[in-house]
């Protein structure tokens, strides 16, 4: 009951900023590369819903180009963690023991060693700073992530008999894998998958709030934030929107990846609580 | 020719020694701590910012409104040819640690600076020096290789202070000078201490202890002066917050000029901005009123040329490149580029380029040129712009003072290279007489302007905010420094 | 387990090299140049060439790694160019601001969640559980650094109770710098604390539905007693591993943290010397901050298999 509940919100609120992303590419209340300085820092009003920034940009414009950003940059390192980490896992657990499972075990460790922060920070320092850097930066982070995930429940499966049956069939390892394996870990894949998204969010947020993130005059929410820091005391509300918008972003996935798993796999739910 | 200049910076401190008070120390909010305390080996301008007059002083110094004043030299004799310098010096001045100050520490200070494995960052300014003789303990004579009109200007400066070789080694932790206060104590990260010197040659400081206190964020800088943990704030870097201390009665706000013309530096070398009509449109893109607005909340003033307003020689040229982005349109269209073409802009960390650029790319935006900005670091600036040419476009504020020479250099970043103004520069380095020069200034100032060598915004100001029991305060910053030798208390 | 402990004792001893390997590499390979930088735009060129020569750093880069690395190993972190004081003692000094800023937040994390989740637990279902539940997945999804900012607006500026940034030093008391540390550790813990209730309350949950619980149940413990008496201690060992992971979470969120609240500690220095290419301070700090994080793995690592002796073999 509260699953389901949680699903539908998560599901709402997900929805809800991805539609508002879509939507800036075509229309936005107000168009954000033109700056009015003399509109700057007006608080929420019936023209300006969530009021203007200090220069005079339209905030609710910002938040929905600003989405597009967050949702970019979170889905393609998603997508890097997957695309590498899933044949890493599987490629280990089918040699389970061996070197090459070794290899990609303390590969992983290494990757973990290093908070994708400080990934970030010397990636930029060597390219400068830039949305591609932060999605390579916490893309990277997911690497092991998924790899571990894959190896640990590929592992459980490989003692199953259908598997056995395959290999007796006369099947390799990697076809066994991609066509046994693969489809039996996916719903694992697609929970943890939403929650490295919301993750991901909140990783972009923080690297854009220290500069390391997509550069002016593509907005983002942690730049937005960072932005406002000296004006606080001014005009709360340029700090309050953007905050608000991470916050309802990264709850809607949480709860949606909440609901996934219950609906998808029940045995899980004890992992997250 | 003999010249004595009396120190505006001390007749003000024996004006406020005679309102001794009870509170006799301050602490002084700056934004950047200093990396270390040589201010003859860094360009750290945080050093200067705790230590210059006020731990270091030099043969000669810098007065509140940028003068050259008398300073451990209480006199000097220039020969007719202008090639050598007889300075007198002050005698019983004493280096903190108790040895004395003579000749000999002078002659090690220069040659110091001026050596081979120097790392002295201003090294150009002991360029044209020939040889330093101690005469006596008291009279320096200096030798140059050809007349430099501005080297007592020179020698004012941060990195010419005098130093002593026996303190010289640990002075990056421990800086040991000549000035009213006394160093004591530095919390790295945090604060330096500095203490007032009773053995000073001159009129002794009104103050007992000062603190410097490094607070980068802004809005910590807001919350420390607002609950009154400091006293004074120097460079206040959030400019968006002067109303609310303006309107506060606990407060005085000072805003002053300084030396840092903040540009729109441009890539003469690189097509489309070597052609002139094209530099012309950028200058006519961009609304200068709307920059100061926008990016320093109104502080600053704007220019046409690479100068500063406060100097009596300043032309003032802001007309040659009023805001006009129909002209703009049509110069560019002129020059081939009916559609706009893309350029980069690459900002450095301070909000002056950082916001000023945002709003530079929208004006630009609208004439259709395309910029695609880039936030560097100092040490990639350096690296890519200063060093690489590799940008179209960049903004920052040069700091020094006086220094439209750099435009007769061909090499320096913006790739200026117009003979004309290399011979007037050269005209004006051997010419003494006020008049010319000020007509020679006059001229350079006109050619950069109309060449639109580079797009000009405004001259950036500084903002000072104080208690309003803090007096003797320097307004503006001829040089970077905070000069405490004359700030006292009110009762 | 001897054979166990000496073959993830080679391992983590590889891992050492590679990183140290990794992280020299992508550091020297930063452009800018740190002699450069220290001198400013109105250098000449023979000056930097002659800092450059003061600071070692005309030496070939394999050299300086061997040099480099043949320090750490001895505990000679070298000397920072800009700041020209040991690398040791400045990191020695960032981490007593560091330490016990990861300390405070964890112990505040701990204490927060301990009772929070058991309370969720022993009332499942009950207005309190849900409303756990509820606070608990809005604070996991609060981003540290904005709490951080409201806090500030709240506490900083608005009442004045505590300062908006910077750190006095331990010199001027405990107290003082105690205050100073209380909103930035409060900003590293919300996020913790709502991750580690959680954890809490669904290992309570899933001991208290184990056998051993039903057995205990029917020898007349009541729901209470049986919850602290038995299933607390063995819901400890995911929460336990829990803590151990927040731990170099921490680490890293207090990078973020510190520049907010900007507190001169292990993350601040990264990020200054980082722009100010002081890039010996870099390579010591990221290694010293990799280092803690292997090494915790390795502890849980060998902590798990002796637990658990059948991890010896499937790991």
């Amino acid at each position: 009951m509260i699953a389901s509940r949680n699903l539908w919100i998560g599901a709402a609120l997900t929805a809800g900023f991805a539609l508002a992303a879509l939507i800036s590419f075509i229309w936005v209340p107000y168009d954000i590369e033109t700056l009015n300085i003399a509109e700057r820092m007006k608080t929420p009003t019936g023209a300006h819903p969530l009021g203007t920034d200090h220069f005079g940009r339209d905030i609710l414009s910002m938040i929905m180009v600003g989405a597009r950003t967050s949702i970019a940059v979170a889905i393609v390192a998603v997508c890097i963690g997957m695309g590498f980490g899933v044949p890493l896992g599987l490629a280990a657990a089918s040699n389970r023991g061996s070197l090459l499972d070794e290899l990609i075990g303390r590969g992983n460790d290494l990757i973990f060693a290093f908070p994708s922060l400080l990934i970030a920070i010397l990636i930029t320092a060597n390219f400068g700073p830039s949305a591609v850097n932060a999605i390579i930066a916490i893309g990277i982070f997911n690497i092991p992530v998924f790899a571990r995930l894959t190896r640990g429940s590929a592992l459980s499966l490989w003692q199953r008999e259908f598997i056995l049956a395959a290999r007796v069939a006369g099947k390799g390892s990697a076809r066994i894998s991609i066509e046994h394996i693969l489809p039996n870990v996916l719903n694992l894949l697609i929970v943890q998958g939403t929650i490295q998204f919301s993750l991901g969010i909140l990783a972009e947020a923080s690297l854009s709030y220290v500069g390391l993130g997509a550069q002016p005059p593509v907005p983002s929410w942690g730049r937005m934030l960072a932005d406002s820091q000296t004006m606080i005391s001014l005009a709360p509300h340029l700090a309050l929107f953007p905050g608000l918008a991470i916050v309802l972003t990264v709850l809607g996935l949480n709860l949606l990846g909440d609901g996934l798993r219950d609906l998808l796999d029940p045995r899980l739910r004890r992992d997250r609580g | 020719m003999k010249i004595n200049l009396l120190s505006g910076v001390a007749a003000a401190a024996v004006f406020a020694a005679s309102f001794a008070h009870a509170q006799t120390s301050l602490t002084v909010g700056l934004q950047l701590e200093p990396p270390h305390l040589d201010p003859t080996s860094a360009a750290a301008g945080a050093i200067d910012q705790v230590l210059y007059s006020n731990v270091f002083e030099g043969l000669t110094r810098f007065g509140p409104d940028g003068s050259v004043n008398a300073g451990l030299a209480e006199s000097w004799d220039i020969s007719g040819d202008g090639l050598t310098y007889t300075f007198n010096l002050r005698s019983g001045v004493m280096f903190h640690d108790g040895t004395a100050m003579d000749a000999e520490d002078v002659v090690f200070s220069l040659d110091r600076a001026r050596a081979e494995d120097s790392a002295n960052a201003q090294k150009a300014l002991f360029a044209g020096i020939d040889s330093v003789e101690a005469v006596d303990p008291t009279t320096v004579k200096v030798t140059l290789s050809t007349a430099n009109g501005s080297f007592l200007f020179n020698m004012a400066w941060g990195d010419a202070v005098i130093v002593a070789p026996e303190s010289i080694e640990n002075i990056k932790t421990n800086p040991v000078g000549t000035g009213a206060f006394k160093f004591s104590n530095w919390v790295q990260g945090d604060q330096i201490e500095l203490v007032k010197n009773a053995d000073y040659w001159g009129t002794p400081a009104a103050l007992e202890a000062a603190t410097f206190k490094f607070i980068s964020d802004p809005t910590a800088a807001f919350a420390a002066m607002m609950a009154e943990d400091i006293d004074v704030f120097s460079g206040y870097p959030a400019p968006e917050n002067l109303p609310q201390f303006e309107a506060d009665g606990r407060f005085q706000v000072l805003v002053g000029s300084t030396e840092g013309e903040t540009i729109l530096s441009t890539n003469n070398k690189m097509p489309p901005f070597d052609d002139v009509r094209v530099r012309k449109a950028v200058a006519h893109a961009i609304d200068r009123q709307a920059i100061i607005d926008g990016a320093m909340f109104g502080l600053g003033t704007p220019i046409g040329s690479h100068f500063a307003p406060h100097n009596p020689d300043y032309l003032d040229l802001t007309g040659n490149s009023q805001y006009d982005p129909e002209l703009a349109r049509s110069l560019l269209a002129e020059a081939g580029y009916p559609d706009g073409f893309t350029t980069t802009l690459k900002l450095p960390p301070p909000s002056y380029a950082r916001r000023g650029g945002e709003i530079i790319a929208s004006q630009l935006r609208e004439v259709g040129i395309e910029t695609v900005i880039s936030n560097l670091e100092w040490a990639q600036w350096l690296e890519q712009v200063f060093r690489g040419y590799d940008f179209g476009l960049t903004i920052v504020s040069h700091t020094e003072p006086f220094d439209i020479g750099i435009y007769a250099r061909p090499e320096y970043y913006f790739q200026y290279d117009n003979p004309k103004f290399q011979a007037l520069m050269t005209d004006l380095n051997a010419e003494a007489d006020p008049a010319a020069r000020t007509a020679l200034i006059h001229q350079l100032q006109s050619i950069i302007s109309v060449d639109y060598v580079n797009g000009y915004l405004f001259q950036l100001a500084t903002p000072t905010i104080a208690k309003a029991g803090v007096q003797g305060l320097w307004q503006d910053a001829p040089t970077q420094a905070t000069d405490l030798t004359g700030v006292s208390w009110a009762n | 387990m001897v054979r166990y402990v000496l073959k993830r004792l080679i391992s983590l001893a590889i891992s050492l090299v590679v990183a140290s390997v990794v992280i020299f590499a992508a550091i020297e390979v930063i452009p800018g140049d740190p002699a450069a930088f220290m001198l400013g735009i109105n250098a000449q060129p023979d000056t930097i060439a002659a800092l450059r020569e003061q600071l070692g750093l005309d030496v070939p880069m394999f050299q300086r790694y061997f040099n480099w690395v043949g320090g750490l190993l001895v505990g000679d972190f070298g000397t920072s160019y800009t700041y020209r004081t040991e690398v040791a003692d400045m990191i020695g000094e960032r981490l007593w601001i560091s330490l016990p800023l990861a300390l405070i937040a964890l112990t505040l994390s701990t204490l927060i969640a301990f009772p929070v989740g058991i309370l969720a637990a022993s009332r499942r279902g009950s207005v309190a559980d849900v409303t756990v539940m509820g606070v608990t997945q809005l604070g996991v999804a609060v981003p540290n650094f904005w709490f951080a900012m409201l806090m500030v607006l709240v506490f900083s500026i608005n009442l004045r109770w505590f300062s908006a940034g910077g750190f006095p030093g331990w010199d001027e008391g405990l107290f003082a710098g105690l205050k100073a540390l209380t909103l930035p550790a409060i900003s590293l813990a919300l996020p913790q604390a709502s991750i580690l209730a959680r954890v809490m309350r669904s290992a309570l949950l899933d001991t208290l539905g184990e056998d051993f619980m039903r057995t205990a149940r029917a020898k007349g413990l009541t729901r209470k007693q049986a919850l602290w008496r038995h299933a607390l201690r063995n819901a400890m060992i995911p929460v336990l591993t829990i803590i151990g992971l927040q731990f170099s979470f921490l680490m890293a969120g207090a990078i973020i943290i510190e520049n907010v609240f900007f507190l001169p500690g292990l993350g601040r220095l990264i990020f200054q010397s980082i722009s100010q290419r002081d890039l010996i301070v870099v390579e010591s700090v990221v290694m010293l901050l990799v280092f803690a994080v292997i090494l915790i793995n390795f502890a849980v690592d060998i902590a798990y298999a002796v637990v658990d002796p059948r991890l010896r073999r499937s790991q």
